[in-house]
C-alpha cells in the first residue's frame, strides 16, 4: 500500500482538491466545483472537462469511489452521481498533505514563507 | 445547448455516455449564471476546455491501450513475430519499390521551375526523336516564341591529359552558351559561359563538374585560369558547376562551349540535345503546336532535306528511358501483388486471434466496456503491429535499395540515387497506416459488433459468414501469387532464350581495350596507320596473345554507326532500306573475335589508300543484295567510294543479343580518306589470350604509352563481361521479381495452412463425433485436404486469368517467349498445387491422429 500511495505523488492540484472536497462529505461532480471554489477562495475554478476527466482517472486508481446509494436528502436530481473518498484516497490525501507541509516547514526554515498561521 | 452538445463529441463516445450529461447540466447553470457580456466569453473559455481535455482524455485511453496491447502482444510472441514480419515485408516491397518510382519517374527536377523545361526532337516518319540538326535549330529557335530560352548541346569524349598523371577519357558536353541560364542553375565557382565564348574560333574555355574539380585540382579554389588539356587542346577553366548538377547526364564530367558554325548549313546532320524553357502562361500543347507549325513551313521551303519534318515535344522529367518506365511499372506491380497478398494474410491472423479472444472481449464487454472501446483497443493493436512491421520495412528497404537501384537507368539528370528520404518515409507511413487499416480495422469492427453476452456462452464458435470470409481471403492470396510466380517463369524463359541467342562472335578470352585517338592530331589517315601498327605488332608478339585487330567499334558497345549502301551507281542515302552497321578493321580482328571468313579474304595492311577500294560483306548482306550470286568481285557503293567485295563473313549481333541488327560491313581502316568520319576510325582493341588477362593488361598499357604518351587507354574489360552486361538487366528484373514471387508463394501458403490448421481446430469435436459413430482417421484427414484442395481450384482458375493479362503487358520484356506460354503456366499451377497440399498435410495429419474420445471431451 506504502508504494502505491508513493507511486501516485506528488499529486495534481486538480486531484488534490477534489480529495479534500470529497473527504468529509459523498458529492456530486457540481458540488465539487463549488466547494474547491469556495475554499480557495475563487483561486482555483475548476472547469467540468478537467474535473470529470480527473473523476475518471481517480476512480481507475481507485482514489474515489462511485456512490450507488445516494443522499436522500436535498434536492436531488438523477443526473447527479456521488462520489465518496475512498480508504486508500485518504492516504494518498494525507500523504501529500505532508508532503507540501515538508515543503513549507523547508521553505519556512530559509525565510520563504510566514511564520505560523 | 446544441452546439455544446456537439462540443462534448470531441471526447470518447464512452467519456460522453458516462459525463456528458453532467458536463452538460454544469455548462446550462454556468450560462445562467452568467450575464450579458461575460456570456460570450463563456463560450469561448468552453471551447478551449472542452478541446484541451478531449485531447488529454484520448491521449489516457491511448496510454491504457498501448500498455494494454503491449501485454496482449506479449503474451503471444508467436503470432507478434509473425504478424510484423508480415507487415515488415509489404511495407519493404512497396517502400523500396516507391522509392525507386520516385526516383525514376516522380521527384521534381533538380532545376528551378524545372516543369516548365521540356525536350524537344526533330520527327520524321518512322523517327519520331531524332536529334536536331545545327541549322533546324537555329531557325526553330529564331521563330519561336512559346520559349523564354532554348539551348541545345551534344554529349562529348575526350582525352584528358595532366602532366605526371596517366592520360584519361573523359565524358561532357558541348553546349551552347544559354544552357545553362535556360536549366537555371550558375557555377558555385567562376562564370557561366558568355555569348562570347560561344563564338566560332573563340580561345577554349571549359567549365568543370565538381567531381572532376576535386580529383583535378584536389578542389583547389583557385581553380579558374588554369588550363586543362582535352584532346590535345588547352582549354582555360572558367567556372566549376556544384556537385548536384548532373546534365545531361550524371556521367558528364566537363562543359565546353559548343561554338557552332554559321557555317553548317546540313539539315539532315542531326546532333543536337535541345531543351528549352516555356514561358509562363505557354503550356506543353501550344509549344508543340507553334514547332510543328514551324516545322511545317521549314518542310516547304527546304523539301529536299527537312520532308515530311515535324517536331516531338516532352517534359525534361518525362526523358525517361521507355524500358526503366515500363520497368518501375512492372516493379510496383509486384510490390502492389505482394502487399495484397500481406493485407489478406494479416487480416486472416487476425481473424483466427480475435476468435480465440472472444471470451476475453465479452468479459470485458460485460464488466462495462462500450463496443467503441472494445473495437479502438483492437485497432490499436493492430497500430502496434503495423508501426513496428513498418519500422523495419522501412529498414528492409534500406537494405536492399543497393540491389534496386541498378533497375533505375543512369541517364536521369539527377546527381543522386534513390534513397530513402523524407518524400519516401511519408510514403512508406502512408502506406503503413492503410495497410494496418486494411488488415486491423475490418476484424475490429466484426468483433465488436459481436462483443455481447454470446461469445461467455460455453463453446461458441465463429460463423459460416466469417469462415467464407477468410477463405475469400486464402483465394485473394493465391492469385496474387499465382501472378507473380508466371510472371517469374516468363521472365526466366526469357532470360533463358536471350542467354541461348548466338552473337555471332566468340567472347571468351578476349580482351578489349579502347584507344581514341583525338583530332586533328590523328586527322591524316596514315598517321593512324602507324599507331595501329605500332602498337599491334608489339601487342601480337606479346606472350599469351594469339591474335589482336582493331575495329571502329566493338559489337555491343557501338550498337549504331549505320550507313546506306547503294548499287549500280545510284546515289547512296536514298534507299533508307539499304543501311548497314558500318566498321573499319585491322587485319586480325576477325581472328581475334572468331568470325569465320566463309569466302574470300581478310582485310590487308595492303589495302591502302592507293590500292583498289575494298570491302568484307557479312552473309546476310550478300544474301539480301546479291541473292544466288558467287558476292565475291560484286561491287556497291558505300561512304562516298565504290567498293569491291572481297570476302564474306558470318553475321554478327551488332545491336546487342536481344535485336536482330543490320547487316554488317566492314572496311580497311587505310582506305578512309584523310580527316573524315572521325567516328568512324578504328579505336576499339580486341586481343585473344590464351593466359588471364592480368598478364598482359599492364604490358598493353605500356605499349600504347610507347607509341604515344598522351593516349589514354580506357574501357578495359573482357568481352565475355560486355557480353555478360546484356543480361544483366534481365537478371536484376528477374532477382526482384522472383523474390516478390517467392515471398509471395510462401505467404499464400502459411495462409492456407492457417486457414485449414484453424478449421481443424475448430471443427475436432465434429470430428470426433464423426469417428465415433464409424469414420477411419483417413476419411477425416481427406476432409481437410478437401477443403484445401477446392480453395486452390477456385484461386487458380481467376489467377490463371489475371496472370495472363499480365503476362500480355510484360509483353515487352519476354523476347518473343508466348505471354500463355503453356510450360510456365502449367508449372505454375503445379506449384500453387503443391503449395495448397504442402499447407494442408500438417492440418489433415492432426485431424488423422484425433482420438475420439479426447476430441469429444475437449470442451468439457
Amino acid at each position: 500500500m506504502n508504494s502505491e500511495i508513493q507511486s501516485l505523488l506528488p499529486l495534481q492540484p486538480a486531484t488534490f482538491h477534489i480529495l479534500v472536497a470529497v473527504a468529509d462529505d459523498d458529492r456530486h461532480g457540481y458540488a465539487i466545483m463549488q466547494d474547491v471554489a469556495e475554499r480557495t477562495n475563487g483561486a482555483l475554478k475548476l472547469s467540468a472537462g478537467t474535473l470529470y476527466r480527473s473523476i475518471q482517472r481517480m476512480l481507475e486508481q481507485g482514489l474515489i469511489s462511485e456512490v450507488r446509494q445516494r443522499p436522500a436528502s436535498h434536492n436531488d436530481d438523477e443526473r447527479r452521481r456521488y462520489y465518496r473518498i475512498t480508504t486508500l484516497g485518504t492516504a494518498v490525501a494525507r500523504a501529500e498533505a505532508r508532503r507540501l507541509a515538508d515543503m513549507v516547514k523547508l521553505a519556512r526554515a530559509r525565510g520563504l514563507a510566514p511564520e505560523g498561521r | 445547448m446544441r452546439f455544446y452538445r456537439a462540443l462534448l463529441h470531441l471526447y470518447p463516445a464512452s467519456f460522453r455516455a458516462e459525463y456528458g450529461a453532467e458536463m452538460e447540466a454544469i455548462f446550462a447553470r454556468r450560462r445562467r449564471d452568467a450575464s450579458g457580456a461575460s456570456a460570450g466569453w463563456l463560450w469561448v473559455q468552453a471551447f478551449g476546455e472542452v478541446a484541451v481535455n478531449a485531447a488529454a482524455v484520448h491521449a489516457d485511453i491511448l496510454r491504457q491501450d498501448l500498455r494494454y496491447g503491449w501485454r496482449a502482444l506479449r503474451r503471444t510472441p508467436s503470432f507478434t513475430l509473425t504478424a510484423v514480419a508480415i507487415v515488415a515485408i509489404g511495407i519493404g516491397a512497396n517502400t523500396a519499390a516507391f522509392s525507386i518510382t520516385d526516383f525514376v519517374l516522380l521527384r521534381p527536377l533538380p532545376f528551378p521551375g524545372g516543369d516548365r523545361l521540356v525536350k524537344m526532337w526533330e520527327r520524321t516518319p518512322g523517327y519520331p526523336r531524332l536529334e536536331m540538326s545545327p541549322e533546324n535549330y537555329r531557325d526553330w529557335k529564331r521563330l519561336s516564341s512559346s520559349f523564354s530560352s532554348m539551348a541545345a548541346l551534344w554529349t562529348i569524349a575526350s582525352n584528358l591529359s595532366t602532366p605526371g598523371a596517366d592520360p584519361e577519357r573523359v565524358t561532357g558536353a558541348a553546349v551552347t552558351w544559354d544552357l545553362f541560364p535556360t536549366l537555371g542553375v550558375t557555377p558555385r565557382i567562376g562564370r557561366g559561359f558568355s555569348e562570347a565564348d560561344d563564338r566560332e574560333g573563340a580561345a577554349g574555355t571549359v567549365i568543370l563538374s565538381d567531381a572532376l574539380w576535386r580529383s583535378l585540382f584536389g578542389a583547389q579554389p583557385d581553380v579558374l585560369g588554369r588550363t586543362v588539356t582535352l584532346d590535345d587542346e588547352r582549354y582555360q577553366v572558367i567556372g566549376v558547376m556544384p556537385p548536384d548538377f548532373a546534365f545531361p547526364s550524371r556521367q558528364a564530367e566537363f562543359w565546353r562551349p559548343l561554338q557552332l558554325s554559321p557555317d553548317e548549313k546540313d539539315r539532315t546532320n542531326t546532333y543536337l540535345t535541345v531543351v528549352g524553357r516555356l514561358k509562363p502562361a505557354v503550356t506543353l500543347g501550344d509549344a508543340s503546336a507553334e514547332m510543328n507549325g514551324i516545322a511545317g513551313r521549314l518542310a516547304a521551303q527546304f523539301p529536299d532535306q527537312d520532308k515530311q519534318l515535324g517536331a516531338t515535344i516532352i517534359p525534361l522529367r518525362d526523358d525517361v528511358p521507355r524500358q526503366s518506365r515500363f520497368l518501375v511499372l512492372v516493379l510496383n506491380g509486384a510490390a502492389g501483388c505482394v502487399l495484397l497478398i500481406v493485407c489478406a494474410n494479416l487480416a486472416n491472423l487476425l481473424l483466427t486471434r480475435a476468435l480465440g479472444r472472444r471470451r476475453e472481449i465479452a468479459v470485458r464487454a460485460a464488466i462495462g466496456a462500450g463496443r467503441d472501446r472494445i473495437v479502438r483497443q483492437l485497432a490499436t493493436e493492430s497500430a502496434m503491429l503495423g508501426i513496428a512491421g513498418g519500422a523495419i520495412g522501412v529498414a528492409l528497404a534500406y537494405l536492399t535499395l543497393p540491389v534496386l537501384t541498378t533497375l533505375a537507368p543512369v541517364s536521369l539528370p539527377t546527381a543522386g540515387s534513390p534513397g530513402v528520404d523524407a518524400r519516401v518515409l511519408a510514403a512508406a507511413a502512408v502506406l503503413t497506416v492503410c495497410t494496418a487499416f486494411a488488415f486491423g480495422v475490418a476484424p475490429a469492427l466484426r468483433l465488436g459488433r459481436n462483443a455481447d453476452s454470446a461469445g461467455l456462452r460455453e463453446g461458441a464458435r465463429g460463423g459460416a459468414r466469417r469462415e467464407r470470409l477468410r477463405s475469400i481471403l486464402v483465394v485473394a492470396e493465391l492469385i496474387a501469387s499465382i501472378v507473380l510466380l508466371v510472371g517469374t517463369g516468363l521472365l526466366i524463359q526469357a532470360l533463358w532464350a536471350v542467354s541461348r541467342v548466338d552473337p555471332g562472335f566468340q567472347s571468351e578470352h578476349v580482351l578489349t581495350a579502347r584507344t581514341t585517338l583525338p583530332w586533328p592530331k590523328y586527322a591524316p589517315t596514315e598517321k593512324r596507320a602507324e599507331f595501329y601498327k605500332a602498337v599491334l605488332g608489339r601487342v601480337r608478339a606479346l606472350p599469351g596473345v594469339t591474335s589482336a585487330g582493331y575495329i571502329s567499334g566493338l559489337p555491343f558497345v557501338v550498337r549504331g554507326a549505320l550507313w546506306s549502301i547503294s548499287l549500280h551507281g545510284q546515289p547512296e542515302g536514298l534507299a533508307d532500306s539499304r543501311s548497314v552497321s558500318l566498321r573499319y578493321v585491322t587485319p586480325g580482328f576477325f581472328t581475334s573475335l572468331g568470325i569465320p571468313i566463309i569466302r574470300g579474304r581478310d582485310v590487308s595492311d595492303a589495302d591502302g589508300p592507293k590500292s583498289p577500294f575494298v570491302a568484307v560483306v557479312s552473309e546476310s548482306l550478300a544474301k539480301r543484295e546479291w541473292p544466288g550470286q558467287d558476292p565475291i568481285g560484286q561491287r556497291f557503293t558505300v561512304a562516298f567510294f565504290e567498293r569491291t567485295i572481297v570476302g564474306v563473313v558470318r553475321d554478327v549481333r551488332m545491336r546487342g543479343l536481344e535485336a536482330e541488327g543490320e547487316p554488317q560491313v566492314y572496311m580497311p581502316y587505310r582506305q578512309i580518306p584523310d580527316g573524315y568520319m572521325s567516328t568512324y576510325a578504328p579505336k576499339d582493341l580486341a586481343m585473344k589470350l590464351s593466359v588471364p588477362p592480368g598478364q598482359v593488361v599492364s604490358a598493353v598499357r605500356q605499349i600504347v604509352k610507347d607509341a604515344d604518351p598522351s593516349e589514354p587507354v580506357s574501357d578495359i574489360r573482357m568481352l565475355s563481361d560486355i557480353v555478360a552486361q546484356e543480361t544483366a538487366p534481365r537478371e536484376g528484373q528477374l532477382r526482384v521479381l522472383g523474390a516478390f514471387a517467392f515471398i509471395a508463394a510462401l505467404l499464400a501458403a502459411v495462409g492456407i495452412h492457417g486457414l485449414l490448421a484453424f478449421g481443424v481446430s475448430q471443427r475436432v469435436q465434429e470430428f470426433g463425433v464423426r469417428m465415433a459413430v464409424g469414420a477411419q482417421p483417413s476419411q477425416v484427414a481427406g476432409l481437410v485436404l478437401r477443403q484445401g484442395v477446392r480453395l486452390a481450384l477456385i484461386g487458380v482458375v481467376p489467377g490463371v486469368v489475371f496472370a495472363y493479362l499480365a503476362a500480355r503487358s510484360l509483353a515487352a520484356l519476354l523476347a518473343g517467349i508466348s505471354p500463355a506460354d503453356p510450360l510456365t503456366f502449367s508449372a505454375v499451377v503445379g506449384l500453387v498445387a503443391l503449395m495448397t497440399v504442402a499447407g494442408s498435410l500438417l492440418p489433415a495429419w492432426r485431424a488423422l491422429r484425433l482420438n475420439p474420445l479426447t476430441a469429444l471431451r475437449v470442451e468439457i
